[in-house]
């Protein structure tokens, strides 16, 4: 690599995307390819090329999590850091890393061969602990294979020259039902929706009574209706595959089994509102899946089912684009997904307008999930009527869900919506289960007398997380994971979001230290409300849930936390001497104050 | 023909069709909180201060349009003490010393607090490192009381076509930056007559020469606290 090996890449990058502003982001992930890092030489190059103010690139470079506007190592090393992944043994496994290659965790090597630091779940709770290597997933972590990284790392090996085994990962089917055993060939659902017409496939949709699958479970066909009447020629399909929440893989999973599925739902999609465009929003973590993805697109035009005049009707134009993302959660928010789309910051919309009349560059657009453009398949094969007719009344037709943790076969799983949660906790394996998390972080904390309650949107609605925790387990150490990860994932919109969370954080951080006391509890009652009611999007208004839930289910894990008094302050006195003991060189009993605090439990 | 009103907190206040709560009710001569709202710019909906409670659930006053026949409430206990609780949020996120700031009086959040009552900071200051920028011969940049309200980021793009000013980073270390590599204002086209220069509801941008021109005690909100101030001067009521 050279000094300016950016420079070299610069031309590429800009003919590549056309010079086009709401390329930005896509720009960036190409540009740093070519060091790791954006040098701030570059970001002025880019704007410049672009004609965007440098302030305006800068903006967007520094808000996605795998950007970096300083210098990173060669090999960039993120752990996986949902609780999931934590007691798989995440932490021992960095430690490990750390320790055979001399690195510290948030800092560079000398040498700048490499760089280790924490990322959010990457989407492997079913084979953990997994990593990320500048980009690309390892799964099933052990001493072994950490070992092994390592040494790839100090030969100083390029990334294709590793062993592709160590990058495998495994789909883990473990029940499927109409989804996953359908056995459908590419153009076999939009030969069957071109047959009975626009109106007709409408019917059918609405029929169908799917809804979507990303967790908020609006209809789709009322979606789709919408945008299809909203004023403005053209029309948008966006499928959203930033599968960002803790403990989810089965988009993952689908996109890697049946991505012609999903391909064929979007422009199943397009013929119904009359779209031209298609984008899919692939998150950052799964990157490894594009290749196979682009050449299944490529396929599809080669077949005549993208490009022009798709199936043979006349004026039906249609095409899909891939666009990566950089680390946000915040993304799988359709509106900052969009903005994204458009190369901003993610920062979530106002809304209305809602985004089936004013979405990608103002214009009408869907946004559906991978799993709900997939189901579109079935529907246009057997009718909404039989799509229907399974679930219950207020959901229909079947859920996947991702299954990790505490039991003994993690993995994907699609049941009939009305499945019981602990009709899942058997067929997983699960026992002596004390909790289990259905719709990840932002979703909702059952204990075992809640066992009986379905997976539904008028039960318990979720986006496909399942994650399963035992007696062994420690909820309050679950809340505080998650609590630290809304921390992270905020986009610093709004006020009550930005410090909220990382006043909430830092709260249960205090407690974690066994330095809490009952005033504290009180003070995260009021923040969590705070949360909840003035948050601008669903990122906040979700944050305090496993901190709520926590207090009501597990209350005892918390308070076992607290010291016997009625306050006591945050403020280390210890610890605020943790900088003079670095410039010392000390850390004898001498450089320390007498501890007072109770030691946790 | 007669305007449809909603009520805010029990009185009518008349509305135009797509108006937003804020604006109908400072039309009408009822001050809502506000502190990243700017009658020049459109809703930003950051700082949620000019949060309101209609049919059950809390929603941004300046970003959600008004409805016939909806019941608003805004100055009542429960929701002022919400915007307390973001005041006292956004006092502890950065570093507001009001007797060492030279904005001392003309500051917008400082006034506020006054308004809703703050009397403590209540949470732990979170004391972030924000250096300086001096660089600019006519104006000085002290990052450490902004609250991201961005009025300086639209101002500078959307009336002074400059695009001085951005926000990077994400979260709770989100911060201002400026057009420049070496993120030195100096280095930018910046003017102390720019419409950006005069914004800032706190104390970041703030011109040289002048802090301590009006002695503290003579300054705007010294004079009239911020609930009137902030309202029209000339407009009819609704």
């Amino acid at each position: 690599m050279t000094r300016l090996a950016w420079a070299d890449t610069m031309d590429e990058t800009l003919q590549r995307y056309g010079r086009r502003p709401e390329y930005l982001l896509q720009m960036l992930i190409h540009l740093q390819g070519a060091e790791n890092w954006l040098p701030p030489a570059a970001l002025t190059a880019l704007a410049g090329a672009l004609g965007l103010p440098r302030a305006r690139v800068e903006g967007v470079a520094g808000f996605y999590s795998f950007l970096h506007t300083r210098p990173v190592g060669q090999y960039r090393v993120l752990f996986s850091d949902n609780i999931i992944d934590r007691m798989a043994g995440s932490q021992a496994m960095m430690a490990r890393l750390c320790r055979n290659l001399w690195l510290s965790p948030g800092q560079c090597s000398e040498d700048g061969l490499a760089s280790v630091d924490f990322t959010s779940c990457t989407g492997l709770g079913d084979q953990g602990p997994p990593l990320l290597v500048n980009g690309y997933a390892i799964g099933r972590l052990d001493d072994a294979r950490i070992d092994a990284v390592c040494e790839l790392i100090r030969q100083r090996r390029p990334l294709a020259e590793w062993p592709p085994g160590l990058f495998h990962v495994d789909d883990n089917i473990r029940r499927r039902d109409a989804l996953l055993a359908a056995q459908l060939r590419p153009g076999q659902a939009l030969q069957a929706a071109l047959a009975i017409g626009r109106a007709g496939w409408m019917a059918q949709m609405t029929a169908s009574r799917l809804r979507g699958r990303g967790g908020a479970g609006f209809t789709t066909a009322v979606k789709w209706q919408a945008c299809r009447d909203a004023p403005g020629a053209e029309k948008v399909v966006v499928c959203n595959a930033d599968e960002g929440e803790p403990g989810t893989f089965k988009d993952r999973v689908l996109l890697n089994t049946c991505a012609d599925l999903v391909f064929e739902g979007m422009t199943l999609a397009a013929w119904a509102v009359g779209a031209q465009r298609g984008f899919v929003y692939l998150r950052g973590e799964y990157r490894s899946l594009l290749p196979a993805l682009e050449a299944t697109l490529a396929r599809r035009r080669a077949e005549g089912w993208l490009g022009r005049a798709i199936g043979g009707v006349a004026g039906f134009d249609f095409d899909i684009e891939i666009h990566l993302g950089a680390g946000a959660y915040v993304c799988g928010e359709e509106t900052a997904l969009l903005e994204s789309l458009e190369g901003k910051r993610g920062t979530p919309r106002i809304r209305p307008p809602f985004p089936v009349t004013h979405g990608y560059l103002g214009r009408p657009t869907v946004v559906n999930n991978v799993e709900t453009l997939a189901k579109c398949c079935l529907i246009a094969v057997h009718g909404g009527a039989a799509f229907a007719a399974t679930g219950t009344a207020q959901s229909a037709g079947t859920k996947l869900l991702s299954v990790s943790g505490d039991c003994a076969r993690p993995g994907v799983y699609e049941f009939p919506f009305g499945v019981t949660i602990g009709q899942v906790l058997e067929a997983c394996g699960a026992q002596d289960t004390i909790a289990v998390q259905v719709g990840g972080a932002a979703g909702i904390t059952l204990a075992p007398y809640e066992f009986g309650r379905r997976v539904a949107f008028e039960d318990v609605p979720t986006a496909g997380a399942f994650m399963v925790f035992d007696s062994s387990r420690d909820m309050f150490d679950v809340a505080h994971n998650f609590v630290r990860f809304f921390a992270h994932e905020s986009c610093g919109f709004c006020t009550p979001c930005r410090v909220g969370t990382a006043m909430l954080a830092d709260t249960l951080d205090k407690l974690a230290e066994g330095k809490g006391s009952p005033a504290d509890l009180i003070e995260i009652e009021d923040l969590d409300r705070v949360l909840k009611q003035a948050s601008h999007c669903g990122l906040g208004s979700a944050a305090p849930n496993p901190v709520l839930d926590g207090l009501q289910k597990f209350r005892p894990a918390f308070e076992r936390r607290l010291m016997h008094a009625d306050f006591s302050p945050a403020f280390d006195l210890d610890g605020a001497l943790r900088r003079a003991r670095q410039m010392t060189g000390r850390d004898d009993a001498g450089a320390h104050l007498p501890q007072q605090a109770e030691p946790p439990r | 023909m007669s305007r449809p009103t909603f009520l805010l907190d029990g009185q009518p206040v008349a509305f135009d069709d797509g108006q937003m709560i804020l604006d109908a009710a400072r039309a009408a001569g009822r001050y809502i909180p506000h502190l990243c709202w700017h009658p020049d710019f459109p809703p930003h909906g950051s700082c949620k201060l000019c949060v309101v409670k209609v049919a059950g659930r809390h929603v941004s006053a300046c970003a959600t349009p008004a409805r016939a026949g909806a019941e608003v409430e805004s100055d009542t206990p429960e929701i002022n003490a919400e915007r307390r609780t973001l005041l006292q949020l956004l006092f502890v996120e950065g570093n507001h010393f009001c007797p060492a700031c030279e904005k001392s009086g003309n500051c917008q959040l400082q006034a506020m607090a006054y308004d809703l009552e703050m009397t403590t900071p209540r949470f732990r200051h979170f004391y972030p490192d924000r250096p300086v920028d001096a660089s600019h011969p006519e104006v000085l940049l002290d990052f450490n009381r902004c609250i991201y309200c961005e009025l300086c980021v639209r101002a500078s793009r959307e009336q002074d076509g400059k695009s001085v000013f951005a926000l990077t980073g994400r979260g709770i270390h989100k911060h201002l930056v400026v057009n420049a590599e070496s993120g030195r204002l100096a280095d930018t086209d910046f003017s102390a007559a720019d419409k950006a220069a005069d914004i800032c509801p706190v104390g970041v941008i703030l011109k040289k020469r002048v802090g301590f021109a009006v002695p503290i005690g003579e300054r705007t909100y010294d004079r009239a606290p911020l609930h009137e101030l902030a309202m029209p001067k000339t407009e009819g009521k609704g």
